[in-house]
């Protein structure tokens, strides 16, 4: 009876063991496997110890692929943030008009990643899509499957279009706590609409704009599905992301060996932003509270 | 200065929020807004600042109305039932932070946040943040912010509601002493009647947003004008019970009988609510308290060295305030006492018809 009641709780556990195991560690151990080996074929592979991990770190390409990586994520964030606060802060605060931007707000984000892609071809097309026309139509040729830098205004528009509006909600919802005293206090204290968001709202925001900065840095770092759809990480490589590429590596080129080793390196350099990502969310409760 | 409310009324989405309200506050008083939540005293304070406009009614100050005048250009600080401090502020910038739009130089602001963090004694806590303080210390901060400003109106809005009980002893008897020193009016917002008796001053009974009685705090207390204002003006509120007046007794309950002395005197026969505070009712019988009736026990609840026990006479509820902890079985038979001198007697309208005469050294509650 005893000995039955101790072992219980390997039945609670086990699914989840299972499931962690064939979703995370059996994959992860073949890919650490592929990694060191050149595979020919069926049956038929060589042991290459560091030699793929070489190449790609010394691939010019995916220093490329990171330099715009970064790029890409650091002008997401000096976009978006901004931007979402200051939709937070023109959105009503009370009314019917609070229920009409919300599900407006929202929209983007509920429409699957790749369909986001494929309503932005046709958006920016420039015989047939409306911005594209438009654009065209102004004078100005633009056309993102022929100029690199019309591609990268297409994708940061799909982009900050897609994203912002989760960064709006969640400044909208920092904004919504904040204790109407707060502001009745300012009021008495005379102090100016400026002096209102810069000391009250933005200090009473910090837990939840960190929490946007973070996801959307995160989000924008791994961004696979949209600007792939969109562009096809072209023209050229010119809007070829990190995981635009290591797909490339892996299916274009059927090259299992560099691609595994790419991946490795992609999840070392995603893991510290991990760490970093926990240990902020695990603060912000803790933090500028009250 | 002295301010003045004249037949103020707000709707707000045709809800009355304040009903008709006339008051007359002067300087160098407290007054002490007494009513249960949603009585209408923050909206009243608002009126009072100006952070909301009434929709009928004058506001008055020194006799000029200033009705719908900015909050901006008058001269009033708040203090709120939350902590309310600027949160990327240390605790002196949150004190200097409405210092800073007047024109003072800074040697006259940095002299006048050390003298009030002084007197809040948070002097040793300038330099930290909010969220780095203790909840009493916040509201130290945000009391003095307030005082800083010297302003001719002060409101103090539940301002200890939030605290635990121990702060808000001690905050309560050092705002009192601050109160004494200042020719501000000052108002202060609770629902605690033993809170608005130990502040002294003057008191404003709110319901529903309707001024039911005001006066001296201590004389509200002693003749409560109706109903509604014993209610409120005692905690636990005060024991109602249902009798008459008859062949020269007075008939209570279900067989209390209590002959007519004293202030019970000169009523004449008819129905009457006598009310009765729960301090004034005992399970033991001593020399004021002779006259006994029986009661079963509903329930016992013991807070900090008193035991409130819940009773039930006649089909009615009491509640006995006895000092000391006691404990009862559920459902036990008991006897109480009650002293008839203290008896308050209400027409059966509500209104105050006898009140006992003020005895030396009642419990204030």
């Amino acid at each position: 009876m005893n000995k039955w009641q101790d072992n219980r709780a390997w039945f609670l556990v086990m699914p989840l063991l299972l499931i962690v195991a064939l979703s995370a560690i059996i994959p992860l151990i073949m890919v650490v496997n592929t990694s060191v080996q050149d595979i020919f074929g069926p049956g038929n592979r060589v042991f290459v110890g560091t030699e793929w991990f070489e190449e790609v770190l010394s691939d010019r390409r995916l220093h490329d692929a990171l330099r715009r990586q970064l790029t890409f994520s650091g002008l997401v964030l000096l976009i978006e943030i901004p931007l979402g606060v200051a939709i937070a802060l023109a959105m009503p605060k009370r009314g019917w008009g609070v229920s009409v931007s919300l599900v407006v707000l929202a929209l983007p984000l509920v429409i699957p990643w790749n369909v986001i892609g494929t309503i932005w071809i046709i958006f920016t097309r420039p015989d047939i899509g409306l911005l594209g026309v438009l654009v065209n139509g102004l004078g100005i040729q633009f056309d993102h499957t022929a100029a690199a830098l019309d591609a990268w205004v297409s994708v940061m528009l799909m982009e900050v279009w897609h994203w912002t509006p989760l960064v709006a909600l969640l400044a909208y919802a920092g904004l919504r706590a904040i204790p109407d005293a707060y502001y009745q206090a300012a009021r008495i204290d005379g102090a100016s609409a400026w002096a209102v968001f810069r000391h009250i709202q933005l200090p009473k925001m910090r837990g939840v704009l960190m929490i946007a900065v973070l996801l959307r840095f995160m989000d924008s770092f791994l961004i696979y599905a949209e600007p792939f759809v969109l562009t096809g990480g072209g023209p050229g490589n010119s809007t070829t992301f990190l995981s635009t590429y290591l797909v490339k590596l892996a299916v274009g080129q059927s090259a299992p060996g560099p691609a595994a080793a790419f991946s490795l390196i992609y999840f070392l350099i995603v893991l510290p932003i991990c760490l970093v990502f926990y240990q902020a969310l695990q603060n912000v409760g803790t933090g500028d509270k009250r | 200065m002295s301010l003045k409310l004249e037949n103020v009324t707000t709707t707000v989405g045709g809800e009355t929020h304040i009903d008709n309200i006339s008051l007359e506050l002067s300087p160098g008083t407290l007054h002490v807004l007494i009513g249960p939540t949603l009585a209408g005293k923050t909206s009243l304070m608002r009126l009072m600042a100006g952070l909301d406009k009434p929709s009928t009614g004058r506001v008055l100050v020194d006799g000029e109305d200033v009705t719908g005048v900015s909050v901006r250009l008058r001269s009033v600080a708040m203090v709120y039932q939350q902590f309310i401090n600027y949160p990327s502020f240390t605790v002196y910038d949150n004190i200097a932070s409405s210092l800073r739009l007047t024109r003072l130089s800074n040697h006259e602001i940095d002299l006048k946040v050390r003298e009030v963090a002084i007197t809040m004694r948070i002097d040793p806590l300038l330099d930290r943040r909010p969220a780095e303080l203790s909840g009493g210390q916040q509201q130290r901060t945000a009391i003095a912010r307030a005082l800083v400003k010297d302003a001719r109106l002060l409101l103090l809005d539940e301002p200890l509601a939030n605290l635990d009980y121990k702060l808000r002893e001690e905050l309560r008897v050092e705002l009192q002493e601050l109160f004494k020193r200042r020719e501000t009016i000052v108002v202060y917002a609770t629902t605690e009647p033993s809170e608005a008796l130990m502040l002294g001053g003057a008191a404003v009974v709110l319901d529903e947003g309707r001024k039911l009685q005001s006066g001296p705090t201590l004389e509200v207390f002693q003749n409560p004008a109706s109903v509604a204002v014993a209610n409120i003006f005692s905690d636990p509120p005060m024991n109602m019970i249902d009798g008459e007046i008859v062949d020269g007794e007075a008939r209570l309950g279900e067989d209390i009988r209590l002959p007519l002395d004293g202030h019970l005197g000169q009523l004449s026969p008819g129905p009457y609510r006598f009310g009765v505070r729960a301090g004034h009712l005992s399970v033991v019988s001593s020399p004021g308290h002779e006259f006994r009736f029986g009661a079963t026990v509903d329930f016992a609840e013991v807070s900090g060295s008193e035991t409130f026990i819940h009773i039930r006479h006649g089909g009615a509820a009491w509640v006995v305030q006895e000092q000391g902890v006691h404990s009862f079985d559920l459902g036990q038979p008991i006897d109480v006492f009650l002293d008839a001198a203290r008896l308050f007697v209400f027409a059966d309208s509500g209104r105050l018809v006898a009140a006992p005469a003020p005895a030396g050294g009642g419990t204030p509650r």
